[in-house]
C-alpha cells in the first residue's frame, strides 16, 4: 500500500529547502528549480510535486486530487491530512492535466489571497511548447518550453492573469524540477526564432 | 536549543507563514493577514521580520540582521542572537555575504543581488493607517484601489508647505497596484526598492500581516508630475569614510553644537574604510559603541 | 558556528542581562521566593497571569511572577511566548458552569434564589485598613464551613430564561464564517477580521487586559454606550474540563480549573421582530478575577449594540477599537518599542524640518 512509502527524510530541513526552490520559483517566473530530491512518491506523483505538497498542504488547507491521481491519495491523506475539497474550493490542486482555470476559487477583491494553488504535473519543463513570460520577478521577458499544456494555454492564462489582482498561481512539476507562473505573469506563445 | 524546533517555530506555523509568502509574492504588495505567533521577543521589537525570517531560513544561509543601517544596535544583536541559537545559523555583517537580511529602517547601501532575501521589520503595515483608522475600511480601499485618500493628504502637504512633508515611511505604489508602506525606512531609501535583484518580504507580527515585493518590480514613491519625489540627507561626506552618497547619521559630540556625520550603514563605512577610504575627521580608535547599561 | 564578532551591543546586553538577574534576586541575605509561596499566597496576581496569559497553569504562573519580579503583564508575556510552542492535543467539551462546585455565587437581581446567596472569600464588605497583625505574622482562625460546599447550583439566567424573558443562552450569533456553532473561532490561529463574531471577541475580551477592559466597562456606565446592567449572577468555583479522546470516543474528566462567569442581564426595548427582553453580556475568566469577569460582560454586551439594532458611537461599542486595544502584550510592545533606536528617521525629520525652516526664513526675507 502506497502509505508505507515515506514522506521527507528530514522533514524540518527538506521542507526548509523545498520552500525555497518554491519561493525562488514564484519569486522569479520561468527559473527551473529543483526539489523532493530522494523522495519515493507513488507513482505517478513526482519528486517536485510530491515535495510541494508535503512543504505547504497540511490539515490547515483543503486540497483536490484530480482522478489521475487517485492511486496517491492515501500517502497523500496520511502525510498532508489535508481535507478534500471540489476543485471550485480548494486551496490548493494537484492536478495530472491543466484544470478549468475559470472553475477555480480566484479569490475577491479584498482576499485575492484566498485564490487557488495548482501544482500542476508535466512531462518536461525544458522542452515543449514555448513561451515568453514578462512581468514581476522579471528583467527582461524569458522564454520557456513546457512539455504538458494544452495548446491554448497562453489564452487560457490570459484570463486569469486579466482577473489579477484576483486570480490562481501555478506550480509545474517534472521529476524533481519545477517552475512556479504566478498570477502577475504575462503569457505568449513564442516566436519560433525567439 | 533543546525543547525547541529549528528556527524556533514549529512546522505547522512555518507552512502557514510560507503558504502566506508565497501569495504575498503573487499578489505584490498586498498585505496577506496571517495567523501571527507570540514570539518571545516584544511586538513591536521584529516579532513579523522573525516570523519570516524564522519561515525561510536554513542551514545554508548567511543571516545579516540590522537596526538602523548598524549590525551592532542591541535589538539587531539580540535578533542575530535569537537565530544564532535557535538555528545554529551562520551570521555575518557583511551584507556581501549575506544570503538574508533582517532590517529595522534602512536598506543597506550595497546594490542586492539576486541570490538575496532582504526581511523589513514592519510596525504597521497599513499606509492609510492614519488616514482611516478602520481596518475594515482600509482593506475595502485596497480592493477598490482606491487611493485617492493619499493623494489628497500629499496635495494639502504641498499647498501648505510647497513640498511632501513626510520624510520616512514614505508610501509606494507597487507593481502600479497596491499602495504599500515600504516600512519606517528613510524616504532616501525608497528609490532602491525599484526593481530591486532581491526578494523583499514585509513582516508585520502584532499588525499579523505579510506582504512582499518580487525581484524586478516598479516600486514608485507617490509624487505629482509638477512636484516629483525627492529625497532628503544630511548635506555632509561621511566624516569616517568620506562616502558623499550615502544616508547619514548625526552625532553629537559635544554641547556646543559639534556634529560628526557618518554613515548610518555600518557595513559599508567600513568597507569603505578597509579599502583606503577616509574621512575629513580623524577616524577615532573604536567607532562610537553603545555603552553598558 | 562562525560567529562574527561586534562592537559595543553584544557587550551591553550581556552586562544587562547580569545586572537584571542580580537585580531579580534582590538582597541575597533575604531568603528567596518559593513559587508555592507565590501559588498559594498571591493567588489573584497568578490568576490574572493565567487569564492575560491565556493558559490555565498555576505553577508556570506563579513561575513567571517570580522571574518578572512581580511584573504581572511581563508575566502573562513569558506565559504567552511558552504558550505558543505547545503542541494542541485536543479540543475540551464546553465548560459547564452550572454544574461548577460553588465557591462564591451572588446575584443583585433577586432577593433570594434556590441555592441562596454565597459571598465566599471576597474582599467586597471589608474595610480597606491595611492589617498591621498581619504583618507582625498573625495567623487567621481558621473559617466556618460551608454547609453546601463544592455543591452545583443553578444559573440565575435560566431562571428568566423558563419565562421567555431573557435572550436564549449561547446565542453565539454569527459564528466564525465556515465554521460549525460547536466549532468556535481561534484567534491565535487565524488572524482577526472585522466584523468579528462573537466567539472570537469574547475570546479576546477573556485574554484582554483587565485596566482597559474595566476602563471601557466603566465608560458604558457613564453614557458611552451605556446598556443599563444589573448583575444577573457571579458565580467563582471549579469547573471540570472534560475531553474525548478520539482512541476512546466517550469524555474523561483530565482535572478541575477555576472560574469565575459573569452573566449581565441588559434591558433590550425590542425591535420589529423581537418583542423586548432583557439581553446578556457574558464574562468567564480564567481564576477568581471578579473585577474581569464583569467588566468582560459590559463590554461583550456594548460590542452586541450593532447586532441588536442600537446605534453604536461609543468606543466600547466599537469592535476594532475594543479588539485591537484589548490586548496588554501587544500593546506593551508596541507602546516600549519607542524605546529601540529610531534615529535613521529622526535624522530624515531633522533634514526635512532644517529644509522647510530655511525655505520659510527665505519666504519671510523676499
Amino acid at each position: 500500500m502506497s502509505v508505507s512509502l515515506p514522506g521527507f527524510a528530514d522533514p524540518v530541513l527538506s521542507a526548509q529547502s523545498s520552500f525555497r526552490a518554491i519561493l525562488d520559483a514564484m519569486s522569479r517566473p520561468g527559473t527551473v528549480h529543483t526539489a523532493g530530491h530522494g523522495l519515493t512518491p507513488p507513482a505517478p506523483l513526482g519528486q517536485a510535486a510530491a515535495a510541494c505538497l508535503l512543504t505547504l498542504v497540511d490539515a490547515e488547507t483543503t486540497l483536490c486530487l484530480d482522478d489521475a491521481l487517485e492511486t496517491t491519495r492515501d500517502w497523500i491523506g496520511f502525510h498532508c491530512a489535508a481535507p478534500r475539497s471540489p476543485a471550485a474550493t480548494a486551496g490548493f490542486l494537484m492536478c495530472h492535466e491543466l484544470p478549468d482555470l475559470a472553475a477555480l476559487d480566484a479569490g475577491s477583491d479584498d482576499a485575492p489571497q484566498d485564490g487557488a494553488t495548482v501544482v500542476l504535473q508535466v512531462a518536461s519543463l525544458c522542452a515543449g511548447q514555448r513561451l515568453t513570460l514578462s512581468g514581476p520577478g522579471l528583467p527582461s521577458p524569458a522564454t520557456v518550453a513546457i512539455n504538458g499544456l494544452p495548446a491554448d494555454f497562453a489564452e487560457r492564462w490570459a484570463a486569469n492573469h486579466a482577473l489579477f489582482p484576483r486570480g490562481v498561481d501555478l506550480i509545474l512539476c517534472a521529476g524533481d524540477a519545477l517552475l512556479a507562473l504566478p498570477r502577475t505573469v504575462r503569457i505568449t506563445h513564442a516566436h519560433k526564432e525567439a | 536549543m533543546t525543547g525547541y524546533n529549528f528556527a524556533y517555530l514549529d512546522e505547522q506555523t512555518k507552512r502557514m507563514i510560507r503558504r502566506a509568502i508565497l501569495k504575498a509574492v503573487a499578489i505584490p504588495g498586498h498585505q496577506i493577514p496571517f495567523g501571527s505567533r507570540e514570539m518571545p521577543l516584544p511586538y513591536g521589537w521584529g516579532t513579523g521580520g522573525i516570523q519570516l525570517t524564522a519561515a525561510v531560513l536554513g542551514p545554508d544561509d548567511g543571516l545579516k540582521v540590522i537596526d538602523q543601517g548598524a549590525d551592532d544596535t542591541t535589538n539587531a544583536v539580540s535578533i542575530r542572537r535569537f537565530f544564532a541559537r535557535t538555528a545554529g545559523v551562520t551570521t555575518t555583517t557583511h551584507t556581501a555575504d549575506a544570503t538574508i537580511i533582517q532590517t529595522r529602517h534602512r536598506i543597506p547601501e550595497l546594490k542586492l543581488t539576486d541570490k538575496q532575501i532582504i526581511v523589513y521589520q514592519v510596525p504597521q503595515p497599513e499606509p492609510l493607517s492614519k488616514l482611516e483608522s478602520s481596518r475594515a475600511e482600509t482593506r475595502r480601499m485596497h480592493g477598490l484601489a482606491e487611493y485617492g485618500l493619499m493623494h489628497v493628504r500629499l496635495y494639502e502637504d504641498i499647498t501648505r508647505f510647497g513640498h511632501v512633508s513626510i520624510s520616512y515611511d514614505y508610501p509606494v505604489m507597487v507593481g502600479g497596484r497596491y499602495l504599500m508602506s515600504p516600512s519606517p525606512i528613510p524616504a532616501f531609501d525608497n528609490p532602491k526598492m525599484h526593481m530591486m535583484p532581491a526578494l523583499q518580504l514585509f513582516g508585520a507580527g502584532r499588525e499579523q500581516r505579510i506582504y512582499a515585493i518580487p525581484p524586478y518590480t516598479t516600486v514608485e514613491s507617490l509624487d505629482f508630475d509638477d512636484h516629483p519625489f525627492r529625497t532628503t540627507r544630511a548635506p555632509h561626506a561621511c566624516g569616517l569614510c568620506g562616502a558623499a552618497d550615502s544616508y547619514l547619521d548625526e552625532v553629537v559630540t559635544d554641547d556646543r553644537g559639534g556634529r560628526l556625520y557618518v554613515c548610518s550603514d555600518t557595513d559599508h563605512c567600513e568597507t569603505r574604510r578597509t579599502a583606503g577610504h577616509t574621512g575629513t575627521e580623524s577616524p577615532p580608535v573604536d567607532a562610537p559603541a553603545e555603552q553598558a547599561a | 558556528m562562525a560567529y562574527v564578532a561586534v562592537k559595543g551591543g553584544e557587550r551591553a546586553i550581556d552586562n544587562a542581562h547580569a545586572w537584571l538577574a542580580e537585580d531579580r534576586r534582590g538582597n541575597p541575605s533575604i531568603p528567596p521566593i518559593d513559587t508555592a509561596q507565590i501559588r498559594e499566597q498571591l493567588g489573584r496576581s497568578v490568576d490574572r497571569v493565567m487569564a492575560e496569559g491565556s493558559l490555565y497553569d498555576e505553577e508556570l504562573a506563579a513561575l513567571a511572577i517570580r522571574q518578572a519580579q512581580g511584573d504581572l503583564i511581563e508575566a502573562a508575556f513569558l506565559v504567552r511566548a511558552y504558550r505558543t510552542t505547545l503542541p494542541r492535543f485536543t479540543a475540551s467539551a464546553p465548560v459547564d458552569t452550572a454544574g461548577m462546585g460553588i465557591r462564591r455565587r451572588i446575584s443583585a437581581v433577586f432577593k433570594d434564589m434556590p441555592g441562596g446567596q454565597i459571598l465566599g472569600p471576597t474582599y467586597d464588605y471589608t474595610h480597606r485598613l491595611i492589617d498591621f497583625a498581619e504583618a507582625a505574622g498573625f495567623a487567621p482562625p481558621p473559617a466556618p464551613e460551608m454547609d453546601s460546599d463544592g455543591i452545583a447550583i443553578g444559573r440565575i439566567n435560566d431562571i428568566l430564561d423558563s419565562e421567555g424573558l431573557i435572550e436564549a443562552d449561547g446565542r453565539a450569533d454569527g459564528m466564525a464564517h465556515g465554521k460549525a456553532e460547536s466549532e468556535p473561532g481561534d484567534l491565535t490561529r487565524t488572524p482577526l477580521a472585522f466584523p468579528a463574531a462573537r466567539d472570537i471577541r469574547l475570546q479576546s475580551l477573556a485574554r484582554g487586559d483587565e485596566g482597559f477592559l474595566l476602563a471601557m466597562a466603566y465608560s458604558t456606565q457613564r453614557g458611552w454606550g451605556g446598556s443599563h446592567p444589573f448583575v444577573g449572577e457571579i458565580r467563582v468555583g471549579e469547573a471540570s474540563v472534560d475531553i474525548t479522546p478520539p482512541e476512546l470516543g466517550f469524555p474523561i474528566d483530565i482535572g478541575d480549573i477555576t472560574l469565575t462567569e459573569c452573566q449581565m442581564v441588559n434591558q433590550f426595548a425590542g425591535s420589529k421582530t423581537q418583542p423586548p427582553q432583557f439581553t446578556r453580556g457574558y464574562g468567564l475568566v480564567f481564576g477568581h478575577a471578579e473585577r474581569k469577569a464583569m467588566s468582560m460582560a459590559l463590554v461583550d454586551r456594548a460590542l452586541r449594540a450593532e447586532e441588536l439594532g442600537e446605534t453604536a458611537t461609543a468606543p466600547a461599542q466599537n469592535q476594532e477599537f475594543v479588539l485591537y486595544h484589548c490586548d496588554n502584550i501587544e500593546a506593551t510592545g508596541f507602546v516600549e518599542h519607542l524605546k529601540l533606536p529610531h534615529y535613521v528617521d529622526f535624522q530624515s525629520e531633522l533634514e526635512t524640518i532644517r529644509r522647510m525652516r530655511a525655505d520659510a526664513q527665505k519666504e519671510y526675507a523676499a
